[in-house]
């Protein structure tokens, strides 16, 4: 039963993400890239990090998400195609490399052991503030500070006049 | 229980998509979301190993990757705005002037 | 018996004083700083002479070892100094003369513009003429040899703005190189067989070697073989003698000092210092003989035809230095050193008066322009009358008892001594005739020069004069030193004075008494038919050259053309050199090995980057590209 539904999820997560590539208006990969997300939050709760998927729905797919289409409708942007790659040739040798990569990658991670027994975790907010607040109070803290940075660059680049 | 190895599989398989749309694609914002999944995959992954290892420290990380990505599309997306401002165009090719 | 060294490092100081300070000081300050240094040397040089004749015998000779120079392994060398009675001979004939040849330069070389660069390396030159002599080993002694060759080549080519003069000094330079090389193989070899090359270790450990046996070659013939080398460069003989008459480009009293009186002499000194070994090497010997006496001879017939005042008194040298290593080659090496001695006397007097003759005639040095000067330079013809005299061999002045003590050990010398004497014999007539040829036609008869060409002929100045007068009393009197036994009735002082220790060599006989009357009477009559038919020719019956000359005038061009040794020098080996280096060392090995390497490297380095920066395309996507390789590549790596 739950094989299923990571199958169902896992098409969806792949086909969104080839959508996002396919697509010519940029408004439209955006909107698939959304999807991607759901996809990726509904793998969360099956992996039990239920905190995690809803942090990632509500941050990434709500906020950030929100932020690219906002920025997409402001530069009012047309269809892509700017005259004719001068690249082709990117597509004629980095396609046959990825997925070389992934053939090596699959291969050796197909024969990674999980455990036999999986150890009850639970990826309540509990559990994660705990480690949060106790262990990894400093990079916390510094994470903060970051996103001061970023508002702050973000607020100087994209001012008309400094 | 689903298999590790399943989701690295598919985690992989993510990355490479995302990769792959990073060169294919001509637009700047289209480049920001291949970005984007690229970090998607390496969430499922990390999130994947915490579970079957017990360890609550792959949660954490996510949680500081998904920082660093909202900070890191904040000011790309303000680099966007920039780079539309000057140049009228979304094309990456066209700002290649740091050549030989 | 401490002070050895201020001997040479006075003249050294006074070089470094002139050199360094020279353009700003006065003529005659920098006379003076040149000649009292050398006066000094002198003085100290007498003092320790004196000092040195009242120790006894076997305290000789007093060596004085300074700093060790060289320490390698096994091998030492030091810097030191030794005083024997050669040496001390040695010294005082080098600063005596010297310091005359000083004074006489102060006023020949006033008007030049470059005084205080002559005097700078005239005192260098002392300095390293009294090193050599002075050393107490060979490889100090190769210091000083050195040393004087590379005086020899700047003052040759003192007036460096004349073409004649550099390339006069560059052939007396490399020339010499070719001895030089000789000596550094003989210095090796000594080192191999004796494990050092001090004189005094290495002189006993010869000592006490069997001698080697005539025909063969063995480890001391070629030692002394090596060294004989090295003295036909720097003393010119056959077949390193082509430097000389071209050294004649330098002013005079360079030529009377270096090229007369002590440099060329230092390779009669090199043999004599190592008579022991020589002793001991019997076809070492007769090849030294031969060759200074085909030298003796093939210079004096060049000097028969030479019309140049100072070309003639080259070749004459030349000749004289043959005769010195023909007394060296038949074991007489106090014969050699006494000639040396009494020859530094008579040929710096010629060479002085030569220099004073060019002065007073503005400096025209062709004797068929000359004649009559007697008149106008009374002093000089008299003091170069002297001179004549002794270097022709007359009876009672100094050249007759140095040649006839050569000529004695010659005759009685078991290998081939006749036929040596009689070469000797020859020369000493040839020698007479062309000095009285050269003395008739320069002073004597009626003037061949014009009123228009020289202008005032006049005597020259004092310090030119007193200089002259000084030599030609050494002349007249140096020779009864070395008076033989059948007119003195004892003993041939410096032949005793000058006794290396050495025993006379096997089969020599001894000389009686009567022998020593008919060698003299011998002497005495080739003497007097040399200048008897000098006479002749230029002043009895003046048209008997030219005739002479016409009817055998291939054998003239040839003697005018000295044999055409150095076109043959040239063609044989000079010229392959000069092409061989141009076509193959520089076109080839130089310009395209070498320069193609260096640029090569250059070029390929340039290309190579010219391809690298090809990746800096400009573009976001290719450089993700080249991401995706690297990962590819990495993941491949680790993941096979």
């Amino acid at each position: 039963m739950i094989e299923l539904l990571f199958l169902l999820f896992a098409a969806v997560a792949v086909g969104s993400a080839i959508n996002v590539l396919v697509q010519k208006h940029v408004l439209y990969s955006s909107l698939s890239l959304i999807v991607l997300l759901t996809a990726i939050s509904a793998l969360f709760i099956l992996l039990q990090a239920e905190f995690l998927a809803v942090i990632n729905v509500i941050v990434y797919a709500g906020a950030i998400m929100v932020l690219f289409v906002f920025v997409i409708m402001l530069l009012n942007l047309p269809a892509d195609e700017d005259g004719a790659d001068r690249l082709r040739w990117l597509k004629l040798i980095g396609i046959p490399m990825g997925l070389f990569l992934l053939l090596m990658v699959a291969r050796t991670v197909w024969r990674v052991e999980g455990t036999a027994a999986a150890p009850d975790l639970a990826g309540t907010p509990q559990a994660i503030g705990a480690s949060l607040f106790t262990d990894y109070l400093l990079p916390f803290e510094l994470t903060s500070l970051l996103i001061l940075i970023a508002l702050m660059g973000a607020v100087v680049f994209a001012k008309k006049e400094l | 229980m689903i298999p590790l190895n399943w989701y690295l599989v598919l985690g992989a398989a993510l990355f490479l998509l995302g990769m792959l749309g990073f060169f294919l694609k001509r637009n700047v914002i289209s480049l920001l979301l291949s970005v984007e999944i690229m970090l998607n995959a390496v969430n499922l992954t990390f999130v994947a190993f915490s579970s079957h290892n017990g360890q609550i420290s792959g949660q954490i990380f996510v949680f500081f990757v998904l920082v660093v990505a909202a900070a890191e599309a904040a000011v790309g997306l303000a680099l966007v705005i920039a780079m539309f401002r000057n140049r009228e165009t979304l094309n990456v090719d066209r700002s290649n002037l740091l050549k030989w | 018996m401490n002070f050895l060294w201020l001997i040479p490092l006075l003249p050294l100081l006074g070089a470094v004083i002139n050199g360094v300070l020279g353009k700003r000081l006065s003529r005659g300050t920098i006379g003076a700083i040149a000649s009292g240094s050398v006066a000094l040397s002198f003085a100290i040089s007498l003092t320790a002479f004196l000092q040195m004749l009242r120790l006894p015998e076997e305290s000789l000779p007093i060596v004085q070892n300074y700093f060790t120079w060289i320490q390698a392994g096994s091998f030492q060398a030091t810097c030191g100094f030794m005083l024997d009675h050669l040496s001390g001979l040695m010294i005082l004939i080098v600063t005596g003369v010297g310091f005359l040849i000083h004074v006489y330069s102060t006023a020949y070389m006033h008007d030049e513009a470059g005084f205080y660069r002559f005097f700078a390396y005239l005192n260098l030159f002392m300095f390293s003429m009294l090193t050599l002599v002075l050393a107490n080993n060979y490889l100090l002694m190769f210091v000083g040899w050195e040393g004087v060759g590379l005086c020899s080549y700047l003052l040759i080519g003192f007036w460096f703005k004349k073409q004649s003069a550099t390339d006069a000094g560059k052939k007396a330079f490399i020339v010499n190189r070719v001895g030089d090389f000789g000596f550094i193989l003989a210095a090796m070899l000594i080192f191999w067989t004796f494990k050092s090359v001090d004189y005094v270790q290495v002189f006993t450990a010869a000592a006490a070697m069997p001698a080697d046996q005539l025909g063969m070659i063995g480890t001391l013939t070629a030692i002394c073989l090596l060294m004989f080398v090295g003295a036909t460069g720097k003393s010119a003989q056959i077949p390193l003698y082509v430097w000389l008459p071209d050294a004649m480009e330098g002013p005079t009293p360079v030529s009377a000092l270096i090229h007369a009186a002590t440099m060329v002499t230092a390779g009669v000194y090199m043999v004599a210092r190592s008579a022991v070994l020589f002793d001991r090497a019997p076809g070492a010997l007769l090849v030294v003989a031969s060759i200074g006496a085909a030298t003796a001879l093939v210079a004096a017939s060049i000097a028969l035809v030479q019309t140049d005042i100072k070309k003639v008194l080259a070749y004459s040298t030349v000749s004289q230095l043959g005769y010195m290593f023909l007394a060296c080659g038949v074991g007489a090496y106090a014969a050699g050193v006494f000639h040396l001695m009494t020859h530094a006397f008579f040929k710096a007097l010629l060479f002085l008066g030569a220099g004073s003759v060019i002065h007073g005639m503005g400096g025209i040095q062709e004797i068929t322009r000359m004649g009559g000067l007697r008149k106008e330079m009374p002093w000089t013809f008299r003091t170069f009358l002297i001179g004549t005299l002794a270097i022709a061999g007359v009876p009672g002045l100094a050249g007759f008892f140095s040649k006839d003590m050569i000529l004695a050990a010659a005759f009685v010398s078991p290998n081939f001594g006749k036929i040596l004497w009689a070469v000797g014999l020859i020369v000493a007539g040839m020698t007479s005739f062309y000095m009285f040829r050269l003395l008739i036609l320069t002073f004597t008869g009626r003037p061949r020069y014009t009123h228009h060409d020289v202008h005032h002929v006049h005597e020259s100045p004092a310090p030119m004069l007193i200089p002259l007068i000084v030599l030609a009393f050494f002349s007249l009197v140096a020779g009864y030193v070395g008076l033989p036994i059948a007119l003195s009735g004892t003993h041939e002082l410096i032949g005793e004075f000058l006794h290396s220790g050495a025993p006379a060599p096997d089969g020599a006989e001894h000389v009686s008494v009567a022998l020593e009357w008919m060698l003299m009477s011998a002497s005495i009559l080739a003497a007097g038919v040399g200048a008897f038919l000098a006479y002749l020719f230029y002043v009895l019956r003046p048209d008997l050259p030219g005739r002479i000359a016409s009817a055998a005038s291939a054998l003239y061009s040839i003697l005018t053309n000295k044999y055409y040794v150095d076109e043959i020098y040239d063609a044989i080996l000079v010229h392959p050199i000069v092409v061989a280096a141009r076509e193959f060392l520089w076109k080839f090995v130089d310009v395209l090995m070498i320069d193609g390497a260096v640029n090569g490297i250059g070029k390929s380095v340039r290309s190579l980057a010219d391809g690298l920066r090809q990746m800096q395309t400009g573009y976001v996507r290719t450089y993700a590209g080249w991401i995706l390789f690297g990962g590819v590549v990495i993941v491949a790596w680790f993941l096979r």
